[in-house]
């Protein structure tokens, strides 16, 4: 039986005009594309530079700024005011205060003062901003220090700091995303095709005749779940594929645990999707439904913001999301060569997921009205 | 023998009461009329019968099953046409039939030869390969009508099955259920047509949720001594009306 | 007049009716309001972190201490092994690994100390973010280090230092909200607007139930216009809860003029109900104004529009891209207004821009009708 009706899918697909090229072109370009914009690296900063002090040592430490390659300088006030302006205009990022007599009060109170203001409308630019621009300063200020005590007889203290970023050395923002980016085109496709599957067969009234017949519950289900499942591998295939070659990523662990990881999340998302399917009155309701509960796992998984600084009830809801799992599967296969082993704490809530919400799906789908 | 034992089966749809109470029997083999103006409770009826609805209160048996407690059994033996036409538009029409014959457990190898049969008796050798959606609405009916009973069922309940379509098409269809009948299969049918109530064994006719009237064509005519069913109907709508206020 | 009126009631009724999608529709902007403001944190709080000291002297311990006193930071473990830190950040239960050199506290007065931070850089921002605060921390302890040895070594002129004010301007406490409310706002108008307007009049053209409109003696228009009105009070009823909850709930203050927001709003909803009637036009069925509204609108907007993800870092061509995008100029106008608090004056191109669109969106919705009907 269960035969006739996935003959009957995969026709149903391949003969829509839509369907078939959205699962090609979508993950493709999404893949090729947004990596492109998906770029929170914080870089091309404008600083404006009030410098009331036009000493040497103010000077230098512009010349040092400049020299960092963070920077690029929108402009030097005379005032405070003005520069805020080129900020409110958003000409700039940041403005340095360098006050009268920096330097003057450096050499003789040995201590100077500056004001770094930011425009924290976005928070963490501002934040990350004007620590790269306190970091070149005291960077400064320590080739300052050297300066005085070179000559001099004590011995210098100072700690040579490495950073190592473990996995990610050029720290680029497209390693974090393209993960993000092949389970979010996976809960598209496998989460809201299923999920307008049975909803349009019920405004279309063609799930009466198939009703009235003796085909059972979980077949009828299976045969929903099932193209889904095949099309999940397609996309996922031609998601590796695309990162691949248009920006050389691919798993540096092995391939077939991702695969096994994507089979389970794919099943249990479908399943999902003919949840929602199963309780819609009609498309625009399973449409509403769907992107409701999409956006809603998309920001408590950690795709795109980091989990662990999560509210500790968001977190909850989190680990009931199939995507919190596969999200850090696709990272530590991507990122960090896992092997199966090392992922096996995940593979089991995943597995439990794609259990409770096929069985629902299953005991959802009502053949008979009440 | 009776196919379809319905006794005091009853709907509620909130406060709305549906189907109100009805009991009655259908024989094998017969044609068997289920009239009444629409929303006077056919449909829904008829959907408790196939196991698509459950019953409020009340009980039935559709083949010597409960329609209550062994739905799934009772779709082993039935076939249905829905109001709305339910097959799939984008199938062709040897598709359709190939999915039913399949769901239904006709064998694999036989499936092209059922499929032949069909497309032989229908007159549609040259659509074997059109997309449903492509025929005409009365090439649509029948085609549905042929697929409702791929599987050779003891009874088929029929929806409407001629609404919308010609007086052509329509005698054509009844010629089709004829030939269901001949075949042994019990035919149950509603309609809101009284020109096809003569076509009919027996009729049923519903009024607000209940059966009205109940026999042959011809002693209903005389019952009430009009010369139509059309005349039975109009007296039995007027004193529904009479008995509202 | 009065048949446009019951026509607005029986849409009214008809949408009210669909509790599920109303449900949706009303807890919609308090979700995202929830999500973007509590679920995008980038502060780094709390920072499990482990260490390899082989030195374990002075220098090391009081370093150790001062990363755990600051609320960056907590001391997880000591790693035994250096080839621990490899899996522990693997595993992803340690955000930073400090590595110290050998005999520290010596080397250090030597000036040849080093110490290594190893950060999971998987998630970029947090580990550039984790690495700028212990190399500050670990400077600062540099440098009091060497104000201690001058004065030690009986010189009492101190060492030059410079100090360095910060001011976050607008948003003096980081919030990640402030960033995101004008963005959230633009996109539950933009999905109430355009997406519901244009899938619940491509279903009338399903169903057919517009061709009984459109040969009834009703004017077009007022068909139209009947169908937006139930979606443009919805809007107001949104534009409402997401301004108080951002208020009240996120403490993000309307800083500039609150009708100038509300009339910037208005002219958004505007733009965005013709879009969706446009669509809704042109596309076949439901799936299709769906798939139009969300793949051709929705996704570029979250991606493009700088909700997220900030456009000035986006490559040229989808900068010029992001450009005919409504919900771009709409979003930066909201906060020019709310965050930096400026006045129409600084807006003017942004709003002259979203009137020109409104106005296109329309002519070209009234011009396809039209020809449609004929």
């Amino acid at each position: 039986m269960l035969r006739y009706l996935l003959e009957k899918e995969f026709k149903q697909f391949f003969r829509n005009r839509f369907l078939p090229r959205l699962v090609i072109a979508l993950p493709l370009i999404a893949l090729a594309v947004f990596p492109l914009v998906a770029d929170m690296d914080v870089k091309n900063l404008s600083l404006s530079v009030i410098d009331s002090d036009h000493s040497r040592t103010s000077q230098q430490m512009q010349e040092k700024i400049a020299s960092s390659g963070y920077f690029k300088e929108s402009g030097n006030f005379a005032d405070y005011k003005s520069a805020l302006q080129s900020i409110e205009k958003g000409d700039a990022d940041l403005l340095l205060e360098i006050p009268q007599q920096f330097e003057q009060s450096l050499n003789r109170e040995n201590s100077g003062s500056l004001m770094i203001a930011a425009n924290a409308v976005n928070g963490m630019q501002g934040g990350l901003g004007s620590a790269y621009l306190s970091a070149i300063i005291a960077d400064y200020n320590r080739e300052l220090i050297a300066n005085t005590q070179g000559s001099a007889f004590l011995p210098v203290t100072a700690v040579e700091v490495r950073p190592l970023f473990r996995f990610n050395p050029n720290l680029s923002y497209r390693v974090f995303m393209i993960p993000a980016l092949i389970a979010m085109m996976l809960v598209m496709i496998c989460g809201f095709l299923p999920a307008l599957n049975i909803v349009s067969e019920k405004e279309n009234g063609t799930i009466e005749q198939v009703n009235v017949t003796p085909v059972s519950k979980f077949t009828f289900i299976l045969s929903k779940l099932i193209p889904y499942w095949v099309i999940g591998f397609v996309v996922a295939t031609l998601c590796i594929f695309t990162a691949f070659v248009f920006y050389g990523m691919f798993p540096t662990g092995s391939v077939l645990p991702l695969y096994i990881f994507i089979a389970v999340f794919v099943l249990g998302f479908s399943g999902f999707g003919l949840v929602v399917s199963n309780y819609a009155k009609n498309i625009q309701q399973a449409i509403f439904v769907m992107f409701f509960f999409v956006i809603t796992l998309i920001f408590i998984s950690g795709l795109y913001t980091p989990f662990k600084n999560m509210p500790a009830w968001m977190q909850m809801l989190g680990n009931a999301s199939p995507l919190k799992y596969f999200i850090q599967v696709l990272r530590m296969t991507y990122l960090k060569s896992a092997t199966f082993a090392e992922m096996q704490h995940l593979f089991y809530p995943l597995c439990a997921l794609a259990v409770f919400f096929n069985s629902w799906a299953v005991l959802s789908y009502w053949k008979k009205s009440a | 023998m009776s196919v379809i034992k319905v006794e005091n089966l009853t709907k509620h749809f909130g406060n709305f009461i549906a189907v109100n109470n009805i009991t009655f029997q259908v024989e094998k083999g017969e044609i068997f009329g289920f009239l009444g103006v629409n929303g006077a409770g056919k449909t829904t009826a008829m959907r408790m019968l196939c196991g698509l609805s459950q019953p409020t209160s009340g009980s039935g048996t559709v083949a010597g099953y409960d329609i209550a407690s062994q739905s799934e059994d009772v779709k082993k033996h039935i076939g249905y046409m829905s109001q709305k036409f339910a097959l799939y538009e984008d199938l062709k029409v040897w598709e359709n039939m190939r999915l039913y014959a399949g769901i239904y457990g006709v064998p694999r190898s036989e499936i092209p030869a059922v499929i032949d049969r069909m497309l032989a008796a229908l007159g549609f050798e040259s659509e074997k390969n059109t997309l449903v959606k492509e025929l005409p609405l009365g090439w649509k009916q029948k085609l549905a009508f042929s697929v409702s009973i791929i599987h050779r069922p003891e009874i088929v309940f029929l929806d409407e099955p001629t609404g919308g379509v010609d007086p052509a098409a329509r005698r054509q269809f009844w010629e089709f259920i004829y030939k269901a009948a001949d075949e042994g299969i019990t035919v149950f049918v509603t309609t809101h047509y009284m020109d096809e109530a003569e076509y009919c064994h027996r009729v049923s006719i519903m009024v607000d949720g209940r059966i009205e009237a109940l026999d042959t064509p011809a002693r209903l005519k005389q019952q009430f001594s009009v010369a139509s069913m059309d005349d039975v109907f109009t007296k039995l709508a007027r004193k529904a009306e009479g008995g509202e206020q | 007049m009065k048949t446009f009126f019951s026509f607005v009631k029986k849409e009214f009724l008809y949408i009210f009716r669909d509790i599920p999608t109303m449900i949706i529709l009303l807890l919609f902007p308090i979700l995202m309001i929830i999500l973007f403001g509590f679920g995008i944190n980038t502060e780094v709080r709390d920072t499990r972190v482990a260490v390899f000291d082989p030195s374990r002297d002075v220098a090391t311990q009081e370093l150790v201490n001062r990363l755990s006193a600051s609320e960056y930071f907590v001391i997880d473990r000591y790693l035994s092994d250096i080839s621990e830190a490899e899996k522990v950040l693997k595993k992803g239960n340690v955000g930073l690994v400090v590595v110290f050199s050998n005999n520290f506290n010596e080397n250090m007065q030597r000036g040849s100390a080093s110490v290594q931070l190893i950060t999971d850089g998987s998630d970029p921002n947090t580990a550039s973010s984790l690495a700028n605060y212990a190399t500050a921390i670990i400077n600062q302890l540099a440098v009091d280090h060497a104000q201690l040895a001058t004065n030690v070594g009986g010189n009492n002129s101190r060492l030059p230092i410079i100090n360095c004010q910060f001011k976050l301007l607008y948003n003096p406490t980081m919030k990640g909200a402030y960033n995101t409310v004008p963005g959230v706002l633009g996109l539950v108008l933009m999905l109430i607007c355009t997406m519901m307007t244009s899938i619940s009049i491509a279903r009338e053209k399903e169903t057919g139930t517009m061709e009984v409109l459109l040969v009834s003696p009703v004017k077009p228009i007022t068909i139209i216009l009947s169908k937006t009105a139930p979606y443009f009070v919805l809007s107001l009823v949104n534009l409402a809860t997401t301004l108080l909850l951002s208020i009240f709930v996120l403490k993000v203050p309307v800083a500039g003029s609150l009708t100038l927001l509300v009339g910037l709003a208005m002219l958004f909803i505007f733009l965005c109900l013709s879009l969706g009637v446009l669509i809704s036009i042109v596309a076949p069925s439901q799936i299709v104004a769906m798939l139009v509204s969300a793949v051709v609108m929705m996704m570029p907007t979250i991606l493009l529009a700088g909700l997220i993800f900030p456009v000035e870092n986006m490559p040229l061509i989808l900068q010029v891209i992001a450009q005919i995008l409504p919900a771009k100029w709409f979003i930066e106008a909201v906060r020019n207004v709310m965050i930096k608090g400026v006045g129409i004056s600084a807006i003017s191109q942004e709003v002259l821009v979203l009137s020109g669109m409104a106005v296109m969106f329309l002519a070209m919705s009234v011009k396809k009708f039209n020809k449609r009907i004929e």
